[in-house]
This record gives structure tokens, C-alpha cells and sequence, in this order.
């Protein structure tokens, strides 16, 4: 681990245990598991075990201390929201909690209400929904606030879904609700749910989430939208330096802790520097990710582009170095352990590649045979994946 | 079957009168923290004391259930959710160690339909946990109930009967159980698979009435809307209503034309007006009578940015364009007057070039919570059909 990425992981959370993977793409929001210990060679004797969910969903699972917490929505207009707590060892049900939408249900029928993975500090979980109802739970599912900020702000909503996932950082926690005709991020007190800040955003639908960075001493939060990438303080919402040559609105950067990769015309690499603009250290249009987001291992870059192709770079330059065709197409974004990428494609195949290969190589492949557009959580030597109807747990037999 | 019904819940309100008095005498406890809850608001007001008296209340046993279930008559949403997380975790907790539900006192609640629509649903799966016998006895006599989703699955039991029926080829029962079953439905899924088997066995149905879409229009356009300025603009239909004034258009001078809705869910096509034009800004107008004062729903789909008048009020507008769109995609409340009341809609179409993009459309219909018609007095005839019913949804 990098010494930037440990003081990164420090700062976002004193509580949570070296196993977590307690937010969308993990600790470090970089899709690393620090547990390698996956299985490679995938078989059905893999599922650990698997479970039927209360409901819809493509939010991703996360894990802190033993639990499994993961969310749906059910119900004709899907106004039904749960949050469901489960032990990792056996898939049974600690607890769950329902909660009815505030605000519109109105999204794509691919996606659902229950979009947004949801964060954890080790100690709470606040779960985002499409509706813009956010809820904050201690780990024994006490209701410690709830919020609707389409309630708050009626013009805050996609009618084909939101799709955002906070991060909690400085005691803040950070939302991007952003779309047409109103748009904001919202920096919440974790205590009581109310605004630290908020923050007017570009106009337009945005299905990205915030990615958390280092800058120099600081820890900031980018905040993508289709005018590029603004980094801001947790704490205060204020701006400290701005890319505007535009960016994706749905795959979201990612940031390996020197370098923040950007879905920018194709791929664009920056690095920042204490206090001023950030460096562009490359671009690479043919790295252009489709929804799945990129994933920095090592001195490599991955990106899925609509084709179901994935692309491997070089971090220092951005040339592209292979391609290798997979079983898509891809909603769910990668994750990896060692030198493995679990790539979960929307038809259910689970595909391992081994990075390391000269071209890339699938060595271990299960098909779940449902879709599954959710980015997968990696915990205690085990990935949870969930589809619309089932979450699995896949682990060493 | 009725008559026996009717009895138990003439009984069951009369125990719930009952204890409502020995209630009033001695005074519930739960109640400060459950007023502290309801006193939650906007931007988290109220969250901190919310929070400490949430976790005094799930102390609670299984007893304190229909007191906090009275707590969400009335409430706002946020409230509601409150209480309904303590219930569920008092539920949680006791069941695991081996408590039984107070079936009795919940079948009170819920037969009490003055209390809050989804309080009692609540109530009703806690009964169904307990004694899903009694919960499936219950349904069938709330067809006509305030709660959307306890009609629901009254509606869906006849559906059901009625498709049984079907299958025997027993056409009239199958269609007289299927026409109760298309009154009382309020969801679009239910709706469209009774009026589809209804259309099978050669019954009229008219859902234009039956969820109260407005299909006769006076139209207006079209206006700019180059750069999207058109939604914010005030052109001269939001400053008065005129209906034989001239207007300088887009396409040069016009003014208010007839428009009507063939569709069978009550799709007002604009571009049949105007033809197929882009970065433009159209207003329909449409004269309700109401045949008294009362609070409503405008329901209204529309995937171009909108904005809405009831009697020159501006309740709503959303400037968003091709993200989707359904029925009953927005519901507003608002207030209808005795006698003439006036609806301006204000439609924008951007300048998007993609085959998708094309559609400006809207769909308007005046119900009450449950989306139950409102019919207006001067309600013209339903316009002949130009579309064939919907299929069925099939969803996961």
C-alpha cells in the first residue's frame, strides 16, 4: 500500500477495521481490496451462500464489522426503501428497516430507487436513495437522522434516476444530487444530518459519484460533472482548484492517491499539486470508459468501453498497452485483488482476468445467471455481489 | 359476508372507542416523544431530539405498537418515517425473543380508516405475519379503502376470482368480477389487466373517465425556446388568459386551437398541433368545473420541461427534458374551487435531434390521494380511441 493511500484511508475513517469495504468501490474508493485472498479459479461451490433480497436494486453492498449492509426498493412505484443488515457469515438477516420515498420514484426500468451504495465510518451507514431520502443508521439499525432532500429542494430529481454515491470524509458527508433543473452538492453533518454546505452545481443530469483525493497535505473531494471536475474542501464546500474541459456523467474518476484518473476525453490523468491547478499529466482518447468507471492497479489503468472490451494503460503515459474481450456488456466497475480484476458483466458472467498476463487472461469465470449491474464488495477473503434478487457471497471453499 | 363484516368492524370500533376514552383518562407516556418526532421538519430540524426520543420510544413492547402507528395520523413524511423505523425495530427485537403481536389491537387500527393510509398497511403486514389467514379475510373487504395498497391487493384477489372464472369459460361472472375489479383499481398494472380482459369479453371500458384525464384542450404556440430560455420566459398566455388573442409566434402570428386527446391513457400530443417542431414553447388551457370546493391532485407525465396553473397559481414546473416519463409521474396538490376553475400548462421542447426526442407530449389528470377521478360537471364526452389498450407490465 502506498503511503498516500494509507494516510488517505486514515482520513476517511478512524473506525473502520482493515477488512471493511464500507463504501462504493471501498476503502479507498479505488476499487482495491487490501484482502487478495479471492478465489481465482471460480466454481458454484464458490457461492458461499446466497440470499433473496426485499427488493430492487444496484446499489453496491458494502461490509463493516461482520455485516453486510445493502439496499433496495420494492413496491408498485418503488416507494418502499429498505436497508438491509446481514451477517457475512451466513447471509441471515441482524436486522432491516423500511422507510417510504419522500421524494419522485420516477426512474429507467433498468435501474432502481435503490442506486446509491451506501457509506459507512465504521460506527453509522448513510444510505442515499434515487429519491433523494437519506437515512443514518448505527450499525444496530437505530434511526440517528433521516433526511429528504427533495423534500428540502423540490426541483432535486432525474426521472431516469439518480444514481450518486456519498462519501464521508472530515466529519462530512458528501452528496452529489445534481440533474437538470435543480442541482447541488450537499456536505452533511454525520451527527444530525443537516448542512454543513451546499453547493450550487452545473446544471444537467450527473450519475457520478464523488471521489475522494489527496492534495498535497489536504484531503479534498471531486466533484465530476459534465463541465469537468471540481475539488473541494469536506469540511466547507469551498473550491480549491477546478478542471473544465469537461467529463463523463456517468463513470466516475478514480484515484489511485497521487493521480486522479478522469472519464475526460477518453481517459485524462492529473495530478495535483498543494494549493495550485493540478497538473494534466496525459490523455488518452481511446481509453474512454462506458459506465463501468476506471481502476488504477499498480502502474496500470483498466477501462470498459461499450463493447465490453477492456482496456489496459500505463499510468506514467497512458498508452495503451492491450485489449481483451469480455462477457458484457458492464454496468458494475471492477474491483481487484492482487493482481486479479473481478468483472462482473450484466448478464451474470463473473470474469477474473489476471492482469499480469501479456494480453490480459481470463483464468476464472461463474455465471450467475442474472443481471447484475451492481460493483461487488470485497471483504474477509470474500466478494458480495447482488443482482435485483439476490446478493451472493463468493469465497475460497 | 358483508353483513358479517360490517358487524366486526362496528365491534372493533367500538373496543377502539372504547379504549380511546380509557386512554384520554390515563395519559400515554409515548406520547411526548412521539410529538418530539413529529416535530421533525425541513433540512433536518428537529433531528437531535428526534433521535434521543426514538430511542426512549423502541424501548417500547410490542404494546406501544397502535400508539405509534396513531402517531402518523396527520404527520409529515418525515415523522411517518420515524415511527415507522421504531416500530420496526420494537417488531424486530421482540419477535426474536419470542413476543407475540397484539393482533387484536392492530385489526382495531386498521379497521379505523380515519388513520393515516400507510400506518394501516403497516398495521395489515403485522397482522399478516402473525395470522396471514386473518390478514387474507380481511383484504377482501377493502376494495373501496383509502390505502392504495390495500386496495391493491383487494383489486388483485378479484383479479384473480375473476381470471378463474375466465379460464372456466365462465364469461358473465368473469366479467362482472373483472368490472368490480377495474373500479376500484387505482394502479396502472391493474388497470390495464382489467381493461384488457374486460375488452376480451366485449365490455365497454372508458379509461379516459376512469382515471380522470383531461382530453379536450385549447393549445397556444408555438413561443421560442431557443437555448432552453423558454421555460423561464413569460409569454403572454401566463399574463392572461385570452382565448380569441392573437400572439406573435415563433412561426409567425397565432393563437388558442382546439386539441383533444385520443389516446386511451390521455396523451395530449402536441406536435398534432404544431407539427414536429423543436426549440419551441406551447400552452394548453382547459376550464374545469368543479361541483364544490376540495383539495386535489393534478397528476401530470410529461418528458419536456413544464410548468402548471390552477387558477392562475403557479403550483409546479420542472425543467428537464427526454429523461422519461409515466403516469401520474408528478402528483401536486392544489386546490380546486367551487364552480370554474382555470388550468394553464405550459409545454417547452428543446432543440435535441435524436428520433427520441421528438415526442412532446403530456398526459393531465385531477384525482384525489388515493388517484381516484375527480370528474368536472362540464366533463365532455371521451373521445373515441385512437390507441388499443396497453399490455399488462411484466416486472421483476
Amino acid at each position: 500500500m502506498k503511503p498516500l493511500i494509507l494516510t488517505l484511508t486514515l482520513a476517511f475513517a478512524q473506525t473502520l477495521c482493515a477488512a471493511d469495504w464500507p463504501q462504493f468501490r471501498g476503502p479507498n474508493g479505488d476499487g482495491i481490496a487490501n484482502d487478495a485472498n479471492l478465489p481465482i479459479t471460480l466454481a458454484p461451490e464458490n457461492v458461499a451462500w446466497k440470499i433473496a433480497l426485499p427488493g430492487r436494486g444496484l446499489s453496491c453492498p458494502i461490509v463493516v464489522s461482520g455485516r453486510v449492509i445493502v439496499t433496495c426498493s420494492s413496491g408498485p412505484r418503488q416507494e418502499r426503501l429498505h436497508v438491509v443488515c446481514l451477517n457475512a457469515a451466513d447471509g441471515s438477516v441482524r436486522w432491516q428497516r423500511q422507510f417510504w420515498a419522500t421524494g419522485r420514484t420516477m426512474c429507467h426500468d433498468k435501474t432502481s430507487v435503490a442506486a446509491s451504495t451506501p457509506v459507512s465510518d465504521g460506527k453509522r451507514v448513510v444510505a442515499l436513495f434515487s429519491s433523494n431520502d437519506t437515512v443514518c443508521l448505527d450499525l444496530e439499525g437505530n434511526l440517528i437522522w433521516l433526511r429528504g432532500l427533495t423534500r428540502d429542494y423540490p426541483n432535486v430529481s432525474n426521472s431516469l434516476g439518480m444514481a450518486a454515491s456519498p462519501v464521508w470524509v472530515d466529519n462530512t458527508v458528501v452528496a452529489q444530487v445534481e440533474n437538470d433543473s435543480e442541482s447541488y452538492c450537499v456536505g452533511l453533518d454525520p451527527e444530525t444530518g443537516r448542512n454543513r454546505w451546499r453547493l450550487n452545481r452545473p446544471i444537467g443530469a450527473n450519475w457520478t459519484s464523488p471521489v475522494v483525493m489527496r492534495d498535497g497535505p489536504r484531503t479534498l473531494v471531486g466533484l465530476q460533472s459534465k463541465a469537468g471536475v471540481d475539488a473541494i474542501e469536506p469540511a466547507t464546500g469551498k473550491t480549491v482548484w477546478s478542471y473544465t474541459d469537461g467529463a463523463a456523467t456517468i463513470p466516475s474518476s478514480v484515484s489511485d492517491g497521487e493521480t486522479i484518473y478522469i472519464p475526460s476525453n477518453g481517459i485524462t490523468a492529473l495530478r495535483p499539486s498543494a494549493g495550485g491547478q493540478p497538473s494534466q499529466l496525459w490523455r488518452n482518447p481511446q481509453l474512454g470508459p462506458a459506465t463501468a468507471s476506471p481502476i488504477a492497479l499498480g502502474n496500470r489503468l483498466f477501462t470498459l468501453n461499450a463493447a465490453g472490451v477492456l482496456n489496459c494503460a500505463n499510468t506514467v503515459d497512458g498508452a495503451r498497452l492491450w485489449q481483451l474481450r469480455l462477457k458484457g456488456p458492464f454496468s458494475s466497475t471492477p474491483v481487484a485483488a492482487g493482481k486479479h480484476l473481478y468483472c462482473f458483466g450484466e448478464k451474470g458472467h463473473v470474469q477474473v482476468v489476471d492482469t499480469t498476463a501479456p494480453e490480459g487472461k481470463v483464468v476464472g469465470e461463474l455465471n450467475l445467471a442474472e443481471m447484475i449491474l451492481a460493483t461487488p464488495a470485497v471483504a474477509d477473503g470474500a466478494i458480495y455481489a447482488r443482482s435485483n434478487v439476490h446478493l451472493w457471497k463468493i469465497s475460497k471453499r | 359476508m358483508k353483513s358479517i363484516f360490517t358487524g366486526a368492524i362496528l365491534l372493533l370500533l367500538a373496543a377502539s372507542r372504547a379504549d380511546a376514552a380509557a386512554a384520554a383518562a390515563t395519559p400515554n407516556p409515548l406520547n411526548v416523544h412521539i410529538g418530539i418526532i413529529r416535530a421533525v421538519d425541513a433540512e433536518g430540524k428537529g433531528n437531535e431530539k428526534a433521535r434521543a426520543a426514538w430511542l426512549t420510544l423502541v424501548k417500547s413492547d410490542l404494546s406501544a405498537l397502535p400508539s405509534l402507528l396513531s402517531g402518523m395520523d396527520g404527520a409529515n413524511e418525515l415523522a411517518a418515517n420515524w415511527l415507522r423505523a421504531a416500530v420496526d425495530a420494537i417488531t424486530e427485537r421482540e419477535l426474536k425473543a419470542g413476543a407475540k403481536l397484539p393482533v387484536f389491537a392492530l385489526e382495531v387500527f386498521l379497521m379505523d380508516t380515519k388513520h393515516e393510509a400507510r400506518a394501516r398497511r403497516l398495521a395489515f403486514e403485522l397482522i399478516q405475519r402473525a395470522d396471514a389467514a386473518k390478514a387474507e379475510s380481511l383484504i377482501a373487504g377493502m376494495i373501496d379503502d383509502p390505502s392504495v395498497e390495500l386496495r391493491r391487493d383487494a383489486v388483485q384477489r378479484l383479479l384473480d376470482i375473476a381470471a378463474a372464472h375466465d379460464k372456466a369459460k365462465r364469461a358473465a361472472e368473469a366479467g362482472k368480477v373483472f368490472e368490480t375489479a377495474l373500479t376500484a383499481a387505482r394502479d396502472l398494472d391493474q388497470i390495464d389487466t382489467a381493461a384488457l380482459k374486460l375488452r376480451q369479453l366485449g365490455k365497454p371500458v372508458d379509461l379516459p373517465r376512469h382515471f380522470g384525464f383531461l382530453t379536450h384542450w385549447k393549445v397556444a404556440g408555438p413561443f421560442d425556446n431557443t437555448a432552453r430560455k423558454g421555460f423561464a420566459a413569460v409569454f403572454p398566455p401566463e399574463q392572461k388568459i385570452q382565448l380569441d388573442a392573437k400572439y406573435p409566434g415563433k412561426a409567425g402570428e397565432m393563437g388558442w386551437v382546439d386539441l383533444v386527446a385520443g389516446d386511451e391513457y390521455g396523451k395530449v400530443n402536441v406536435n398534432d398541433a404544431f407539427g414536429p417542431v423543436k426549440e419551441a414553447t406551447a400552452y394548453a388551457y382547459s376550464e374545469f368545473q368543479s361541483d364544490k370546493a376540495r383539495p386535489c391532485e393534478l397528476r401530470l407525465a410529461c418528458k419536456n420541461a413544464w410548468k402548471i396553473w390552477l387558477n392562475g397559481k403557479l403550483i409546479f414546473g420542472h425543467d428537464e427534458y427526454h429523461r422519461g416519463t409515466r403516469i401520474d409521474h408528478y402528483r401536486l396538490n392544489a386546490e380546486l374551487l367551487a364552480g370554474r376553475n382555470t388550468i394553464l400548462v405550459k409545454l417547452c421542447q428543446n432543440e435535441q435531434k435524436e428520433t427520441w426526442t421528438v415526442e412532446w407530449e403530456f398526459q393531465l389528470r385531477v384525482c384525489d390521494a388515493t388517484g381516484t377521478a375527480i370528474l368536472a360537471t362540464n366533463r365532455p364526452p371521451t373521445p373515441a380511441p385512437k390507441a388499443t389498450v396497453r399490455k399488462p407490465e411484466v416486472k421483476p
